[in-house]
């Protein structure tokens, strides 16, 4: 599996999760979403979901999924994923990562729990190594038919591409947070984004002008 | 005339853990109670109000009234009428109450499930949710409080349905 994961991922930087500056004051900026319509209107008129959030803590979110009767989880695994002692080792000047703690300390739920997962742009930031192991355990806890929002940046959007909180302001409108510390790791294509959800019953794409790619999965 | 110190009024009005005290096994009464120190086991308070304050640090279940987290909790928070996590809060726990407010920076790993209040018989939902305007580190989920000056209360959305 590994190589297999290694032929999808083109690595900006040598360097996974490098840390870049934190904002403290970083401006938020509103944004509209066909995924997150797409993925609204598929929740539309049912109570009681069970929604996985795996951005950072967002009180906003938790109060609109809230809001609608649905019952919020919220984990931040990008951050999880950062966490210095999760590598291991270093070989070649590449850091071994504890895939196996990793699932062991995170995404632990019980089989099928979840209608909806807002994914974002966590496999952008996110080491390698923890990406398709973490696609796979989305599989296992969303239940059939549950529906999955991401996002992957294009090429175009450059090594540089800030790392955003996303809130959760309407029904297809977002505001971006920006002053997170993570460096885009890499772009995946149509088809490295194919491969990734390959288990999962159908993708959606929606290119979006700000040089990201909305995506969403149907388990 | 010395300022007076933060969390001063808790003292004489409700029971205080000081932070170099640790509990181990259960925590029951009946007042109010701030709580700075460590507890390991199961908090029950009923009727009344928790405040785990800074330098708490919780590894139990909590069941009161309202519960206010300034510091770090490992368990379940069972708040009948309202829990709030303030923004050096560290949340490893599933939450389930009528009324909840978050402030960014809060650091939450959980389940949040909101009950209908059952003593409105119009079973009016209130529930709000704090944000803030700023970021702050406390978020991306180290174990260490955040202790960001920076990052003020930005917005309340105070909601009712």
């Amino acid at each position: 599996m590994s190589s297999v994961a290694h032929s999808l991922f083109r690595l900006f930087r040598g360097a996974p999760a490098a840390e870049a500056d934190v904002r403290a004051e970083a401006p938020r900026i509103s944004r509209r979403s066909s995924g997150l319509h797409e993925f609204t209107r598929a929740l539309a008129g049912q109570q009681e979901l069970r929604i996985l959030d795996l951005g950072m803590t967002s009180p906003i979110n938790i109060g609109h999924f809230t809001e609608l009767g649905h019952k919020v989880y919220t984990e931040d695994v990008l951050s999880a994923s950062g966490d210095h002692s999760m590598v291991m080792a270093t070989e070649n000047g590449k850091p071994m990562y504890d895939v196996p703690r990793f699932l062991a300390e995170n995404l632990v739920f019980e089989k099928e729990l979840f209608d909806a997962v807002l994914c974002w742009d966590i496999p952008d930031y996110m080491p390698e190594a923890f990406v398709k192991p973490m696609v796979e355990r989305f599989h296992s806890v969303m239940k059939p038919g549950a529906i999955l929002l991401a996002y992957f940046h294009t090429r175009d959007a450059g090594p540089d591409a800030p790392s955003y909180r996303y809130h959760v302001v309407g029904q297809d409108m977002l505001e971006l947070h920006a002053g997170a510390r993570f460096r885009l790791q890499r772009v995946f294509n149509n088809r490295h984004i194919e491969n990734l959800f390959r288990d999962f019953a159908s993708l959606k794409f929606f290119l979006a002008r700000d040089n990201v790619r909305e995506v969403l999965v149907v388990r | 005339m010395d300022a007076p110190k933060p969390f001063d009024n808790y003292k004489t009005d409700v029971a205080h853990i000081g932070k170099s005290v640790l509990v181990k096994g259960e925590l029951s009464g009946s007042e109010d109670l701030y709580l700075d120190g460590e507890v390991e086991g199961n908090i029950q308070l009923r009727d009344h109000s928790l405040i785990v304050g800074p330098h708490g640090r919780v590894r139990a279940n909590i069941q009161a009234r309202d519960v206010v987290v300034h510091g770090k909790v490992d368990g379940n928070i069972r708040g009948t009428e309202r829990v709030e996590l303030k923004k050096s809060a560290v949340l490893v726990g599933d939450i389930s109450t009528q009324r909840i407010i978050v402030e960014d920076g809060a650091f939450f790993k959980g389940a949040v499930d909101i009950q209908k209040e059952t003593s409105k018989p119009e079973g009016k939902r209130e529930m709000a949710m704090a944000a803030a305007a700023s970021f702050s580190p406390a978020a991306s989920g180290s174990a260490t409080s955040g202790t960001s000056t920076s990052s003020a209360q930005g917005s309340v959305v105070d909601k009712k349905s």
